[in-house]
């Protein structure tokens, strides 16, 4: 018996539930770090030792090596905590979509503007 | 006994907090937004509220994934802003009023919600920053407060039904408690977004223009969707709308839209602005 109901399918959108949750977690609670300062900067001054404190497996490992928004959600991070991994590289949230898009951040924003006509 | 004056609810986007800490308020890019507000302030001045309810959806700085309540509320003397990650300058501590909070806690309680209550909460950008529109300058907060947590992170999370009934029940609380309270609710997050996966960037006009109009006198009609539902048509994280919901549901059937504003894009993000009083 399967421990999760099915999911519903939306394209481009992985509703983080607890299968996510659970495949995420080091990775997640490694980002929820970066909310402090101390933390960041540690994380910049020995990347793999950090990333090894908080038990990343290779998938999130290689995700966090290529600062890959899409291979971060396929590992299981959640947007809310990738944010803040974002943030150490002074990254917002329209850097993160223009990544994930495959856009340039100026048409990204264009494509916000164009969404309000 | 405590009277609510009305609702206001509002998008919250860091982005907002950057603006705020740069003092960018009137530049083009930002004026359509802040600009709503003005309405929001010569409002607040002739109901002058003593205390703000506000719901709102924690991003990851006081909650994470290892504890994740549903619904979460503070019954703290003091909650503490504090950076998310980015560095942004974190905004004066807020007052809290844990009579009136323990009195919510048991009063929804006593509703069958079975909420998790938090005498130790800090509050992020989700909270903070719609005090920061509704009271701007920086010189300190004319309200106490009582935080209200809805989980938006972690799926599954409660429908939009069960928000509205848990509105109406926080409603019912407020109303029965035995101080002559001025109480505004503030309902934030939403309109439509999201920030995650190749649909990044998704915005749905006519979804929130709908929202934004059923919303004030049927209501009912929003609670029909499903959570998957909302994601699709609001985006991943314009299911904050049930946040929206929560605190519509505290008025009364009947309500005046006092003043609203919308305007696309605020960084990702749909922002809307609507204030509601009871009808009489």
């Amino acid at each position: 018996m399967s421990a999760t109901k099915s999911r519903p399918e939306i394209p481009g959108t992985t509703l983080f539930d607890g299968r996510e949750a659970q495949k995420g977690y080091a990775l997640n609670k490694m980002c929820y770090s970066f909310n402090s300062a101390e933390n960041r900067a540690e994380f910049l001054r020995d990347e793999a030792a950090y990333c090894r404190r908080f038990g990343l497996n290779d998938a999130q490992r290689s995700a966090i090596e290529h600062r890959n928004v899409l291979e971060l959600i396929a590992a299981g991070g959640n947007i809310y905590y990738l944010a803040k991994f974002a943030g150490i590289f002074g990254l917002d949230v329209q850097d993160v979509g223009a990544q994930q898009t495959g856009m340039t951040k100026e048409a990204f924003k264009a494509k916000l503007v164009d969404a309000g006509r | 006994m405590a009277k609510i004056v009305g609702t206001v609810t509002t998008s919250h986007i860091p982005a907002i907090g950057r603006a705020i800490a740069k003092n960018l308020q009137t530049d083009p890019y930002w004026k359509p937004f802040f600009g709503g507000f003005e309405a929001v302030h010569g409002w607040l001045a002739k109901v002058k509220p003593d205390v703000a309810v506000v719901i709102y959806n924690d991003h990851g700085l006081n909650f994470f994934l290892d504890k994740m309540p549903t619904f979460a509320v503070g019954a703290a003397r003091e909650y503490v802003n504090a950076d998310e990650g980015w560095g942004i300058p974190s905004l004066t501590p807020f007052r809290g009023d844990p009579d009136l909070s323990w009195h919510i806690i048991e009063s929804l309680i006593d509703a069958e919600f079975d909420i998790t209550s938090c005498q130790e909460m800090f509050v992020d950008h989700g909270f903070a920053l719609p005090m920061a529109l509704l009271w701007p300058g920086g010189a300190g907060w004319p309200v106490t407060t009582v935080p209200i947590s809805v989980n938006t992170v972690q799926h599954p999370l409660p429908s939009p039904k069960r928000c509205y009934k848990l509105g109406r029940a926080l409603g019912q609380a407020i109303g029965s408690y035995d101080e002559d309270l001025r109480v505004v609710v503030i309902g934030t997050g939403g309109l439509s977004h999201q920030l995650d996966g190749t649909r990044a960037g998704f915005i749905n006009k006519p979804f929130d223009l709908m929202c934004m109009d059923k919303i004030v006198a049927e209501p009912e009609a929003l609670t029909r969707y499903t959570i998957p539902e909302l994601v699709e048509q609001a985006g991943a994280q314009g299911v904050e709308l049930v946040n929206w919901i929560i605190a519509r549901g505290v008025l009364d059937d009947r309500v005046e839209k006092v003043h609203s504003n919308y305007h696309i894009p605020i960084s990702n993000t749909a922002a809307g602005l609507l204030v509601l009083e009871s009808r009489a």
